[in-house]
């Protein structure tokens, strides 16, 4: 639901960058969203073709890599991949998962001119 | 045409002026609490409750965020509590720069508590610091026992989840132990208290917790 303030930001965010480095057009740009954020992919996207209008990234293609979740007990020194239920609870020791990777977001780069 | 490496954190800005606000309640002495649920959860009704409750001991505000009218805001100010309200219009969310915007409105000197009640939405305000001390939760258990899996974000990133309107279960047919149960997995550091702001059960040890928490700070 919060997507279009996000790709605002991401407008914000790119423009200054294009800028700094004295780029006309933005060509791509490229992020990498966790699963375990609230981020929307196809919302997203749909959301920057709306924003993009009158920008540097007008033109520029979307492309999002979604990250799944990765957790892991240090306890047992195990790493989980992808739950499909949100269980933090190590299965072996009962002790607490900690997120190694699902919470990204991120611009990773940006193509320009 | 060239690429250029960002590595750029899409809500670096929100986070920046989190820490701001941080800066600023760290130099009032504020101890700051934000509030997150559903709509109808009852988060205004935890506020009363917990107003009710400290109001001789400690000097208090709350920001309410809400998408229209100023109805919670009201009910507040009616206890004596300074309030304050941003109406976001369409923003399903509070942000930081609102509420940094919002600190203009207020002697924060002489207080001690800042309550933030964010707009009521179980997705958007997980993903968005205020620089806050506390996040707690508030969910009603007529929601259902299966929420925390469909919405786990919020539930993990908080440090207590208040199980609200327990006077409803002999009428809803939630088992309270599956909901317990469902909030312990997608968060194990969760701090649990079932209560009832409409017969204050359960209020108290809340009470207890939050004064033990303040005090620790």
């Amino acid at each position: 639901m919060h997507e279009v303030g996000i790709a605002q930001n991401i407008i914000e965010i790119i423009e200054k960058e294009a800028r700094q480095n004295n780029s006309g057009d933005i060509k791509k740009v490229k992020l990498i969203i966790g699963e375990f954020t609230n981020v929307v992919k196809e919302a997203l996207e749909f959301a920057f073709e709306v924003v993009k209008k009158n920008s540097l990234a007008e033109n520029a293609e979307f492309e999002i890599e979604m990250v799944k979740l990765k957790t892991y007990c240090a306890e047992c020194d195990i790493t989980f991949n992808g739950k499909e239920e949100a269980n933090f609870i190590c299965p072996h020791c009962s002790g607490f998962l900690e997120i190694v990777e699902g919470k990204e977001m991120k611009i990773e780069y940006i193509d320009v001119e | 045409m060239h690429i250029v490496d960002m590595n750029s954190q899409i809500l670096h800005e929100n986070e920046r002026i989190a820490h701001e606000n941080k800066h600023v309640f760290e130099k009032h002495g504020l101890f700051v609490t934000n509030l997150m649920s559903a709509p109808g959860a009852g988060k205004t009704s935890v506020l009363e409750e917990t107003i009710k409750r400290l109001k001789s001991q400690y000097k208090m505000a709350v920001i309410e965020g809400d998408l229209q009218t100023s109805i919670d805001s009201e009910r507040i100010e009616a206890m004596g509590i300074p309030s304050h309200q941003i109406t976001t219009g369409t923003v399903c969310h509070l942000d930081a720069r609102m509420v940094h915007n919002a600190l203009h409105d207020f002697k924060l000197d002489g207080n001690d508590l800042l309550f933030i009640e964010n707009v009521g939405n179980l997705v958007c305000p997980a993903d968005f610091e205020l620089g806050e001390d506390l996040k707690v939760m508030v969910f009603s258990v007529v929601e259902g026992a299966e929420k925390p899996k469909k919405y786990p974000v919020m539930f993990h990133e908080v440090e207590v989840v208040l199980l609200n309107k327990i006077d409803l279960i002999p009428y809803s047919g939630v088992s309270l132990e599956e909901l317990e149960k469902n909030v312990k997995e997608v968060n194990p550091k969760a701090v649990i208290f079932p209560i009832s702001c409409r017969t204050g059960e359960g209020i108290e040890n809340w009470i207890e917790w939050f004064k033990n928490k303040i005090s620790n700070k």
